[in-house]
């Protein structure tokens, strides 16, 4: 049982960016074989970790490592040898520390590809290079375009299968861009690899002398990311108010999500509509002549205005909309019970949660053609177009402009499960 | 515009623990923060404090004692607690032995960690906690890279690994029902590494024992374990002194040492640099009994 050696690891260097990433591939397209090739080759797993890989392949007469294994967390994902639910994943290099999000490849867990792509910077969707593009792999793109996921990596894998041809990538890549054309994906980059053989995943090979881009992981430490997280307008949805007894203090704290805010700075208060200014962009370890998305902070305010929990703090001249009416697109998560015309659920929103009504299903999203079809309601994983009606506003943006004031989750107020994922498309 | 550095990965780690530890804050009635005195912990009380400043911690913090715990790991435990002016709640494993809830474990390799859950379980429905704050971390262990965040826990404890939230964005759902409760993770995401480089930048204290001392030791299966009266040692297992520091602290009965002359964070964040062995596989004897224990207790009620 052997595997290629690498040279020694660099001397630790702390990595000081973080990359979050989520892999998306159809089942046997050899995603966990990739990430588990990711963490060996980078030398991210320790020697307790690998004789626990060579112990299970030798329980179950393998005579190659069988890097998937080192995924599967749950008793009956190793025992079926499939993953049933988002795992996250941590290593890191030199340059950069990356924190995977590992969804599922079965089409039933399509609100696990979601769930892992609504926090990801970057997405790989993993394409079989012997199938091509499958209905799986194009729902994954779909799902990334859909989810704003600002970077997306086609990986295709198994080049070993097709004797490392030019011809089969070409194609496959040329295929992939006609379908992304219409997903408004920003950046996307194409890598043949092999995560069995580890052909351009972490080391480039040389047996594809024909392509001249960077082995996935140096593709993953140079992204750029951070402009990404802080453009946009200021927004500061109010989590909790400080108040400290005998200090006369009072902050507003949260997370912001978007933009930046400096001391200083004017800012409108939604609901009141007043506006004030920021005395002081507060932390524990000090206050911050500027803060950005996605730094939490406590802000003090000019003015005595009532500010609660569910309330934002915004830019003035770009305010979001405080609206009772949407237009959404939702991904349906609850196999229990389906999204009707009628159904009253709540709508968690920033730190507001609101009582909602659908007030109607209009279609049902075809994710792999992005077809409109008729619908009457939304099962398990379907994704679909809804006006909500709800009791109080939220204060949103579109979920194009802003992924954090544009999303939501529906939540089934009987069963308190979390049953919907909520992109808003247009609010009134 | 020039471009600017990107926030650090610790500067979005502990904002993303800030937020996550004040939705908790909004949205529960009784949460606790679960405080053992170890690094993690030490760590997560530091965010807790961070999340609330200029104004005090508005929650208990909890400590499950097994009765078999270092010394110095609980007089740390309680000046900690007494500094920050927060109320320290103990739930004693020994007070449910005595009662006839747990029964203790006898011999080579007995441990009381898995007796822990009763005791626990037990304490959250004495003091109606409704969400408990753990200074878990998903690298540490495969079944708990599948946690969320905050982690559904049914009226029996149960944590379901098949029914589990999903989690998007920066939304947390925390709507319980009666008995139930919510376990939240503000450190899912950071590593060891990050744990102690954030120990080293910000200052955070921590027991003596996290660093290099000689110590009565003896060797099991690979491990060092310190001597003590709780442990039963083989007269095959000769005591020896060596200089050792821990990775983990937890109980005496299953907490390895490892040999060690780190008497500095910076020290300390070198040699696990090099480490070839991650932490519970090094240092946790009990995560060793089957490649599903730690999810067998989870689904327990355990961490």
């Amino acid at each position: 049982m052997s595997l290629p050696t690498d040279t020694e690891p660099e001397a630790f260097a702390p990595a000081d960016s973080l990359l979050r990433f989520a892999t998306a591939g159809a089942v046997d397209d050899g995603k966990s074989t990739l990430i588990g090739r990711l963490l060996h080759d980078s030398r991210s797993l320790l020697a307790d970790q690998l004789e626990m890989l060579e112990l299970a392949g030798k329980e179950r007469g393998d005579d190659v490592l069988d890097l998937a294994m080192v995924t599967d967390g749950l008793r009956a994902e190793r025992e079926q040898g499939i993953t049933i639910d988002v795992a996250h994943r941590y290593f890191e290099t030199a340059r950069r520390a990356f924190i995977i999000a590992d969804t599922p490849g079965h089409a039933q867990y399509t609100r696990n590809m979601v769930t892992g792509a609504s926090t990801a910077d970057l997405a790989i969707v993993l394409v079989d290079a012997r199938n091509g593009l499958t209905e799986q792999s194009r729902r994954h793109a779909v799902l990334a375009g859909m989810l704003r996921v600002p970077r997306l990596v086609l990986a295709v894998n198994k080049m070993d299968l097709v004797g490392y041809d030019q011809g089969v990538f070409d194609e496959i890549t040329a295929e992939f861009a006609r379908f992304t054309g219409e997903l408004e994906l920003r950046d996307v980059a194409a890598i043949p690899i092999s995560a069995l053989r580890g052909d351009n995943v972490v080391h480039r090979s040389a047996e594809t002398p024909w392509y001249d881009g960077p082995a996935l992981l140096e593709h993953l430490e140079q992204v750029h990311i951070d402009e990404d997280r802080s453009s946009g307008d200021f927004r500061l949805p109010v989590q909790y108010v400080i108040r400290a007894q005998g200090q006369d203090y009072r902050g507003y704290a949260g997370q912001i999500s978007g933009g930046r805010v400096c001391e200083g700075d004017e800012v409108l208060h939604l609901p009141s509509g007043l506006r004030t200014r920021v005395t002081s962009v507060d932390t524990a370890d000090g206050a911050l002549a500027e803060a950005r998305a996605p730094q939490s902070v406590s802000v003090r305010l000019a003015d005595e205005i009532d500010v609660g929990r569910g309330d934002l703090l915004c830019v003035p001249d770009a305010a979001p909309a405080a609206a009772t009416e949407l237009s959404v697109r939702v991904c349906w998560m609850s196999a229990k019970s389906v999204l009707r015309p009628g159904a009253r659920l709540l709508l968690k929103h920033t730190t507001r949660t609101v009582k909602a009504l659908v007030a109607e299903v209009r279609h049902q999203v075809d994710v792999t053609t992005l077809r409109r079809d008729p619908a009457a309601e939304l099962g398990l994983n379907d994704i679909g177009e809804v006006g909500l009606r709800l009791a109080q506003p939220v204060f949103c943006d579109p979920y194009e402009r802003n992924r954090l004031t544009g999303g939501g989750l529906l939540i089934d107020e009987a069963t308190r499960a979390t049953v919907g994922a909520v992109m808003i498309t247009e609010a009134r | 515009m020039p471009a600017e550095p990107a926030l650090s990965r610790l500067d979005i780690l502990e904002s993303e623990a800030l937020h996550l530890i004040r939705e908790v804050a909004a949205e529960f009635d009784r949460p606790t923060l679960l405080f053992s005195g170890g690094k993690d912990s030490a760590v997560l009380l530091r965010l807790a404090e961070k999340a609330f400043f200029p104004a005090p911690i508005p929650f208990p913090v909890l400590h499950v004692d097994t009765g078999h715990n270092f010394e110095e790991v609980l007089d740390f435990r309680d000046r900690r607690a007494a500094e920050l002016g927060v109320r320290l709640v103990v739930a004693s494993v020994q007070d449910s032995i005595d009662a006839g809830r747990v029964i203790e474990q006898e011999g080579r390799g007995a441990s009381r960690n898995r007796a822990q859950t009763v005791t626990l379980l037990d304490a959250i429905g004495e003091h109606r906690f409704d969400a408990l704050f753990g200074g878990a971390r998903r690298d540490e262990e495969r079944a708990r890279a599948k946690e969320r965040m905050l982690s559904f826990r049914d009226a029996f404890g149960q944590w379901d690994p098949r029914n589990q939230r999903p989690e998007l964005w920066n939304l947390y759902n925390g709507l319980i029902g009666p008995g139930e409760n919510v376990r939240a993770f503000p450190l899912s995401n950071w590593t060891e590494r990050d744990i102690w480089t954030y120990i080293d930048q910000d200052g955070v204290e921590l027991p003596g024992l996290y660093f290099a001392h000689r110590r009565k030791v003896f060797e099991r299966d690979g491990m060092y374990l310190a001597d003590n009266p709780f442990v039963h040692r083989d007269p095959d297992e000769p005591l020896v002194e060596k200089s050792v520091r821990f990775r983990t602290i937890g109980d005496m009965t299953c907490t390895g040492a490892v040999p060690s002359t780190a008497s500095t964070v910076a020290e300390v964040i070198a040699e696990i640099a090099a480490t070839k062995v991650t932490e519970r596989g090094q240092t946790r004897a009990d995560d060793r009994a089957s490649a599903a224990s730690m999810e067998d207790r989870k689904r327990e009620g355990y961490f």
